[in-house]
Formats: C-alpha cells, structure tokens, sequence
C-alpha cells in the first residue's frame, strides 16, 4: 500500500518551547494508524502540527506525495485532511443542523448522502437536530465532532481522544462508528485507552517526549507485555 | 405626551446611527478580537465624502453609496495595514488605532479644511408630518426605517446563510473554523470591510441628521459605540441593536430633562452592566 501521510524528522513548537523533536511515522492509505503514548508525550501536538495549528520547524510532511508544511491549516482541511480535536471544537451556540452546515463545504447529492448516513449512525444528532451544540452531552458532542470531519468527502481523519471523558457505553458507540468509517477512508488516531485503540488500529506508532520511538503491527503490541509496560504503563 | 414621543422618536434615530457604528465594532471585537479605536475615523471620513459626492451631485444616495466604498476601501487599509500586525496585543491595538483615529481625523482637515459643513436633508426627506398633536420628522423615520433593514438584512445574513454561520462560528472558535477548510482572515478581513462600510453609512446618515458635521465628532460619537458594545455584548448584533437603542433613547430623554448627565447616564449603564454582567447583555458567553 501508498504512504498517504508521512512524517519524517518532524519538529514543532508550541509558541518558545519546543515540544516535538521527531517525530517519523507514515500511514497507509485505508489503515488505521494508531498514535500512543503517555498524557503530555506530543501525541495531540502531533496531530495539530499535521493540521497547520502548530508551527512545524524542521523535518518534512507530505500528504499524498506533496509537502504540506508550509500550508495554512484551512489550505491542509481543503487537501481531503478532517480533523476532530480532543476538545472536539463544537460550535456552542450553533444547533447540530448548524453546526454541520458550516462544516459542509458542498451541499450536493453525494454530500447529503453521506449525511443521512451520519444520522442514521448517530440518531442522537438527528433527535437534537435544533439543539444547540454547548447543551449535548460529552458522548454527543463527541459524535457531532465526528459527524462534522466526516461529512465531506475527506480522505484522511484525524481523531484526537475520541473516547476521553466518555461513559463505557458511548466509548463502544464511538468506536463502532470509527470502525465502520475505517471501510471508507483513511484514520489517524490518537488514543490513551489502549484496549479501544487496539480492537481498531492496524498498526501502532508509540511518541514518547517529543519523539516516535517504536511502531509495529498492532498485533505484534497486543503481545509484547515489556513495550506496553515500558511507553503505556500497562501491566 | 407629544414631547415624550417626538423624544422616544429622536431616541431611536439616534440609536440607530449608534447601532450602524456599533455593529461593526461589535462584529471586529467579536470576531477579530480588535479593538479598533479607528472606528470613529471611518465614520467622519464616510459623513464628509458621502456630503461632498451629494453636494457635487446633488444625489443624497449617490452620497450614501460613495460613503459606504470610502468605508470599504478604508477597511481594507486598515486592517491590512494598520491592524494585521498587532493581532493579539490588545495595548499595541488601542496605541496604533488610536493613532490613526487622529491622522484620519487631521486629514480630514487637510482635505476638506477644518472649518464645519453645513448638511441637509434631500428634500423629499425633509419636512415633516403631525399625527394627533404628535410631529413625526421624516428624516429621523427615514433612519429609523434603514436602522430596522439593516438589522433584519444582517440578522438574516447570520441566521439563514452559511457565510452568517461562518463568521458566527469563528467568533466561537478560530482554529476549529480553519481546520474546516475555511480562510478566517479572508473572513476577517472582509468583516472589517464590512464594519467600516456600516460605520461609514452611519457617518452620512448623522451628518444629514445633526445639520452639521465637523472633524472631531468620529471619536466623539465613537465613544458612544463602544458604551454599545460593552453594554450588548461582544460579537452580538442583536445585543448591538438593543443597547444602542437604549443608549439612544437615554440620550435623548437625558439631554431634554437633565442635559448635564446625558453622557454620564450612559457611562452609568455602561458601568453597572459591568458590575453585574461584565460579559454584556446578551454576550454569546
């Protein structure tokens, strides 16, 4: 399989301080490319230097084969890049239906299909339809979030932390979703619960103090108890 | 009860030239997080080209229109050149804005002379009409009636269409708006164009209004604008629309009674709103 998205010897800053120092990993198109690591590892500062939102100093970052480190962060969301933040920026004073009308860039038939597909993963939205956005629960926000990056026709997303805060059975419902958005695009998921990120990634990048410095098949990590102890404190 | 309604008549016209100043300022503070103190500059530069094009042409809404792309073209300036590098610096924003309140305002001067100009109505909105023993002026209905279009025109804007949504949801959230795919300063900057059009319109309208127009009044009547938005609320239109219209009517009902406390009433309001709910009436939060 292509390399949709590679990052090599990536460098970025959060204003002075300098937070990720190497970051090298590459996701295959149509895998689910799992980032793991422990709180404050660089996991999340990752992600919004992929999306532009952090500045990126050093190292390369190509989408598709084309470099997208110099780009502004609404130039990578046009390249086919969706983002879900791990404060999942919901709109708070706009209802559901508003909120995913500003996220719709085309209003055509297949973006109306891909819509009514949502809602029918997600009834929740569809029931709180008028709903403003800061009244949702976590786990529907959650969704919203979700529904809002996939609604257009993105050939990658990025998800951070989509089960954090979240009651067990939302968690499961989240997933199922990510994992029936897996048939159709391209994931990048970051994720502290590692039971959930395993049932869903293919393979695994693990970031600790800045850099990635161990990445496999998902599989392989589910049996090395010594790696998962070491990066993830799981025993 | 005649005087209470020709003041409850003058109230609301002069609330509404404060909300077509206010709203623009409460859009570039809301969205922008700006504090343009030039504000006041846009509208005695719209009020003394709009005069001149209808002086020159004897066409009060060829004047209008020549106020409203002077706001936009100096919107365009101003927050390409004045603005876009002090993002962020709330004090660098007041030195520099301020600043250049003062240069339009002396330029003012340089162009058009220091002295005041005398400004009429056209005259099929001069005069008036007595309705019961009540007097209406048709000028101030008149800015009354484009005060409630533009409201509602705006109103729609944010509440119909996806652009309206846009710029609601960046005053919300920047980073999340531009990871949608969305130009924010594109956004930005065409919503400063558009405020300094409406600060602009307001100029002209005022100038036919007060009879008489003269270069320091933009930061005179500026103030007036900012007591709206602390009082409505940041970023909020309709907030825009309800404070400017009781600042307005507070005016006027002050400057006929108790002239001596007509602003202090007002910088009153302006305190207790944020005693009580520093964040304005009908903040978004």
């Amino acid at each position: 399989m292509s390399d949709f998205l590679e990052l090599r010897h990536m460098k970025a800053n959060i204003e002075q301080y300098h937070i990720l120092h190497d970051i090298t990993f590459r996701v295959p198109k149509g895998e689910v490319t799992v980032l793991l690591g422990r709180n404050g590892a660089g996991k999340t500062t990752t992600l919004r230097s992929i999306m532009g939102l952090n500045p990126v100093v050093g190292g390369s970052l190509t989408f598709k084969g084309e470099s997208i480190r110099n780009l502004k962060p609404h130039q990578i969301a046009n390249k086919g890049i969706g983002y879900v933040p791990e404060d999942q920026g919901i709109f708070y004073d706009l209802t559901v239906g508003e909120n995913m009308r500003v996220a719709m860039k085309k209003e055509n038939g297949e973006t109306k299909a891909r819509m009514e597909w949502i809602l029918d993963l997600f009834p929740d939205l569809k029931k709180f339809w008028n709903k403003p956005g800061g009244q949702l629960s976590g786990g529907q926000k959650q969704m919203l979030a979700i529904s809002r990056a996939y609604v257009n026709d993105n050939e990658l997303l990025l998800i951070d932390e989509p089960s954090k805060g979240l009651a067990p059975i939302v968690v499961e419902k989240v997933m199922e979703s990510i994992h029936q958005m897996k048939e159709q695009t391209t994931i990048v998921l970051v994720e502290q619960n590692f039971m959930m990120a395993s049932g869903i990634g293919d393979r695994f990048y693990i970031i600790d103090d800045g850099q990635t410095v161990q990445s496999g098949q998902m599989n392989e990590l589910k049996q090395d108890g010594v790696l998962l102890q070491k990066y993830l404190g799981i025993s | 009860m005649d005087v209470l309604v020709s003041l409850a008549v003058n109230g609301l016209a002069t609330g509404m030239l404060i909300f077509l100043l206010a709203a623009g300022l409460t859009l570039i503070f809301g969205l922008m997080d700006v504090l343009n103190f030039a504000h006041g500059g846009l509208f005695i530069w719209g009020a003394y080209t709009g005069v001149w094009a209808y002086h020159m042409t004897d066409s009060f809404l060829l004047g209008i229109g020549t106020a409203i792309v002077i706001g936009l073209a100096l919107g365009l300036v101003t927050e390409r050149l004045i603005v876009r590098p002090v993002y962020g610096s709330h004090v660098q924003q007041i030195l520099i804005t301020l600043g250049f309140m003062l240069v339009l305002q002396e330029c003012i001067k340089v162009v058009f002379g220091p002295d005041q100009k005398v400004v009429s109505p056209p005259s099929y909105l001069e005069g008036s009409f007595v309705v019961g023993d009540i007097v209406f002026i048709n000028y101030r209905l008149f800015i009354i009636v484009i005060g409630l279009v533009i409201f509602f025109a705006f109103y729609y804007l944010f509440k119909k269409t996806r652009v309206g949504l846009i710029v609601r949801a960046g005053v919300m959230n920047k980073e999340m708006i531009q990871s949608l795919g969305i130009n924010i300063k594109l956004v930005f900057m065409l919503v400063f164009m558009v405020g300094a059009a409406l600060a602009a319109l307001s100029g002209m309208l005022h100038a036919a209004y007060s009879g008489v127009i003269y270069a320091e009044m933009g930061l005179e009547f500026s103030i007036l604008a900012f007591i709206v938005v602390v009082i409505g609320g940041m970023g909020n239109f309709k907030g825009s629309l309800f404070a400017a219209l009781l600042v307005g009517l507070t005016q006027a009902f002050m400057a006929y009674y108790v002239p001596a406390l007509s602003l202090a009433t007002n910088m009153l309001l302006m305190a207790i709103v944020l005693v009580f709910r520093p964040q304005g009436l009908f903040a978004l939060r």
